[in-house]
């Protein structure tokens, strides 16, 4: 008898937990940014509880500074599984003005993202929140449990997480507290990227390899979709072969060379190279530990 | 060069679809370590990640002190731990081989830590228990032996590091390992390896190195990548706690669950707990398709041949029929800065069940350091003891000895939340004469086909034959 794949293991290691969640809580949502891991997160929930449907809503914090491209994939993706998908965005921090270039990248995803989802979440009265967050993405996730508590103002306290044995979860929160959920936890982002070939599940083109125009900024490739992402000194713009390693808001997510434009390729790239996926997002490096911090605060 | 298999495809040579296709085969492998402060874990585990290509070149960027990779800070994530310098909570690694992938929980290893290193050996198949050459076995290597033996974890690898300050000794390693094999031999440590290594050095981690020729052992990558981790609990009886009831219409009605142990096939009889009913499995539903035969630990959707009352928090099993009890003792590990008392309120979640219990006294704390049993009336903060649960329902469990997932659960204090202990079940409390006839009763049912009488002849020996058929029939 043989035992299962890596791939097999963790898939029934994420379905446990999806079940728990939905079996445990009133009001469970889950959080869906669009990216890679999303897609293999709300895979896993259509398996969980397959034939019937997916017994949450999704919710999409909206920065409005995400890619085009997402935000089709998005509306598309949510239409064609049938879910039902909330788009919530910091509205009042928009009309005054909220950008990474006016606020700087610690002001700006505290506001458009961190505020934004606690409102969004304190909205819905969601008591569960399932992100598609892994431990293998930064050094401070690599402590964070399956079953995350948050306290009512949605904060975590790394010093004082609940022990996690075994795959047996305490899920039990006082009105107004929550659990963020993980269940892509044990997962890498080869895990992930092999899953999506295996499974054959769809996701965001940006992904893959094509001539884009960018601007070439050191070794950032930025894509100028935003009118006040303009040119500075030293900075050119060019077309180059480059895809997306990871998906975030488009001035603060930068492209990597390659041409990688299938999914087998994008495999054979991330065998060879070994830079982390985060290393080209601005906002992990604003200071040493800075997701640590973002996550006590309630960030993702 | 040890046999271990890290070297990465070079681009020109890599054929992507022969790679994708050993992937598709590779296995998993979770592993814990544990260490005192000074015994070098963060630096065999930075080590092993960096050789194992597990940490990216930006991480290693930032652990470089001083021209040279500090491996301890590859693994160090929070600000409190980087302030003080030492590991506070357990961390998970992720790295793999050609053969492998490995799931690795970091543990800490100080005294006041013993939360920490039960929660990464809860879902370990293996642990490394560092040892320090230099200082020779401690309380804390025996601690920590302990603590993964009694957390049913089958295979160990016991690492005898720094082996670059005893000048490479055979004596020294030979000496560390007499003295610790009869202390394992008595707490029961089931498959363990010596293995002598310089974490610093890198001697026996990935590579062998030229200072030990003495040693003809694999090096611990090797190892790792080969350990016979065969899981055994597919071939322990059928046991699927039920997590949720799968009702989209009318016409489907399956019980959602993980496999705990055990296989599953259409057809297969099946008893339902607690009504104890039975029926036959009709269908294994998964999104990719019905399954012919599913195994512990896939995830899966079963349905019955029959209308029976299924709810969460119910099993389905077949089979020797799991233990029922209120009332059982169980190895308990105080997380809680609140000690255990027996007059407090708790809830007991133990798989996909959660009961409001109470612990019905404390029969002796373990002294983790002498292993001796001592009186106790409570348990602190990091203590272990044997208690007495009784719980509001029955629960269906088997030994944790013999089974991880249904024999585990945590206590929960009712009026925080927080998980206050973990526990692993002994047996069901002896004299019960309710828990033994409700064992009985489930015995009987699922070794006589309903409808069917069973008929003991008066001679003993052939009675005995006549239950020994049946109860071939259950164990199959």
């Amino acid at each position: 008898m043989s035992r299962l794949s890596h791939l097999q293991a963790l898939e029934a290691e994420s379905i446990h937990i999806i079940r728990e969640v939905a079996s445990e809580f009133q009001r469970p949502v889950m959080l869906y940014s669009i990216g890679k891991d999303s897609s293999v997160m709300v895979r896993l929930a259509q398996k969980a509880f397959y034939p019937g449907p997916i017994p949450f809503p999704l919710l999409h914090v909206d920065t409005t500074y995400k890619f085009k491209e997402m935000i089709e994939f998005r509306d598309k993706f949510a239409a064609e599984l049938g879910v039902k998908l909330i788009v919530h965005s910091n509205t009042s921090a928009l009309q005054a003005g909220a950008n990474p270039f006016r606020l700087g990248t610690e002001r700006c995803c505290g506001l458009l993202k961190t505020q934004s989802l606690l409102d969004a979440l304190r909205a819905g009265s969601y008591d569960a929140a399932f992100g598609g967050a892994r431990r293998d993405e930064e050094k401070s996730r690599a402590k964070e449990r399956i079953f995350s508590f948050r306290d009512s103002l949605g904060q975590w306290d790394p010093k004082n997480q609940r022990p996690e044995l075994w795959n047996i979860f305490n899920g039990r929160v006082e009105p107004g507290e929550s659990i963020r959920v993980f269940p892509l936890s044990n997962w890498t982002e080869m895990d992930v990227w092999q899953y999506i070939h295996v499974e054959n599940i769809p996701i965001v083109p940006l992904y893959f390899a094509k001539d884009r125009q960018v601007l070439v900024r050191g070794n950032s490739l930025i894509v100028p979709e935003q009118d006040f992402v303009k040119p500075q000194l030293g900075d050119k713009l060019e077309t180059v072969r480059c895809r997306m390693r990871s998906l975030g808001c488009s001035p603060c997510t930068g492209a990597v060379r390659s041409d990688a434009d299938t999914l087998p390729k994008i495999i054979a790239e991330l065998v060879a190279v070994r830079n982390s996926e985060r290393e080209n997002r601005v906002i992990d490096h604003d200071r040493e530990g800075s997701m640590e911090l973002k996550k006590r605060e309630g960030y993702f | 060069m040890c046999a271990a298999s890290v070297e990465q495809p070079s681009q020109q040579s890599f054929d992507i679809e022969q790679f994708l296709a050993a992937e598709e085969s590779k296995g998993l492998l979770r592993l814990t370590t544990a260490g005192s402060v000074d015994d070098g874990k963060s630096t065999l585990i930075g080590r092993l990640l960096h050789d194992a290509k597990g940490a990216y070149e930006d991480q290693l960027k930032s652990a470089v002190r001083a021209g040279q990779i500090d491996f301890s800070l590859l693994t160090d994530g929070l600000r409190a731990e980087r302030e003080q310098g030492i590991t506070i909570d357990v961390a998970y690694r992720y790295f793999a081989t050609i053969k492998r992938k490995f799931i690795l929980a970091d543990t800490p290893g100080h005294e006041q830590y013993t939360r920490n290193m039960a929660t990464g050996a809860s879902t370990a198949e293996l642990a490394i228990i560092l040892l320090d050459a230099h200082r020779g076995l401690t309380t804390q290597s025996r601690r920590h032996a302990f603590i993964a033996t009694m957390l049913g974890i089958p295979n160990f690898v016991m690492a005898v590091n720094k082996m670059d300050l005893v000048g490479y000794d055979q004596e020294v390693f030979n000496r560390i390992r007499a003295e610790f094999e009869p202390f394992l031999e008595r707490i029961g440590t089931k498959n363990y390896y010596f293995l002598p290594l310089s974490a610093l050095k890198g001697d026996n981690v990935v590579d062998r190195g030229s200072h030990m020729p003495w040693f003809d052992g694999p090096c611990l990558l090797e190892y790792l990548e080969t350990v016979d981790a065969a899981d055994n609990m597919i071939q322990a009886p059928f046991r699927m706690p039920v997590q949720r009831v799968v009702r989209p219409d009318q016409n489907f009605r399956g019980y959602a669950g993980q496999i705990a142990s055990g296989t599953i096939r259409p057809g297969d009889q099946v008893q339902a707990l607690p009504s104890g009913r039975r029926s036959k499995v009709k269908r294994v539903v998964t999104f990719d398709g019905d399954l012919e035969m599913a195994h512990a630990p896939m995830s899966v959707t079963l349905t019955l041949a029959d209308e029976i009352d299924i709810s969460r928090g119910d099993m389905i099993s077949s089979g020797i029929p799991p233990h029922s009890a209120r009332i059982f003792d169980a190895t308990m590990v105080w997380f809680d800065a609140h000690p255990l008392d027996p007059a407090h309120d708790y809830l007991v979640k133990h798989t996909s069940h959660t009961v409001p219990a109470r612990v019905d006294g404390v029969r002796h704390l373990i002294n983790v350091a002498t292993l001796e049993s001592e009186p106790a009336t409570s348990l602190a903060m990091n203590e272990i003891g044997v208690v007495r649960i009784a719980t509001a329902k029955p629960l269906f469990f088997d030994p944790y000895q013999g089974n991880r997932v249904t024999g585990s659960f945590i206590l929960i204090d009712r009026k925080t939340n927080h998980t206050a202990g973990a526990g692993m079940i002994l047996a069901e409390a002896e004299g019960s004469l309710e828990d033994a006839a409700d064992r009985l009763v489930r015995l009987v049912r699922a070794a006589v086909p309903e409808g069917s009488r069973l008929n003991l002849p008066s001679d003993d020996a052939q009675a005995m034959e006549v239950v020994r058929g049946l109860l071939k029939g259950v164990l199959r």
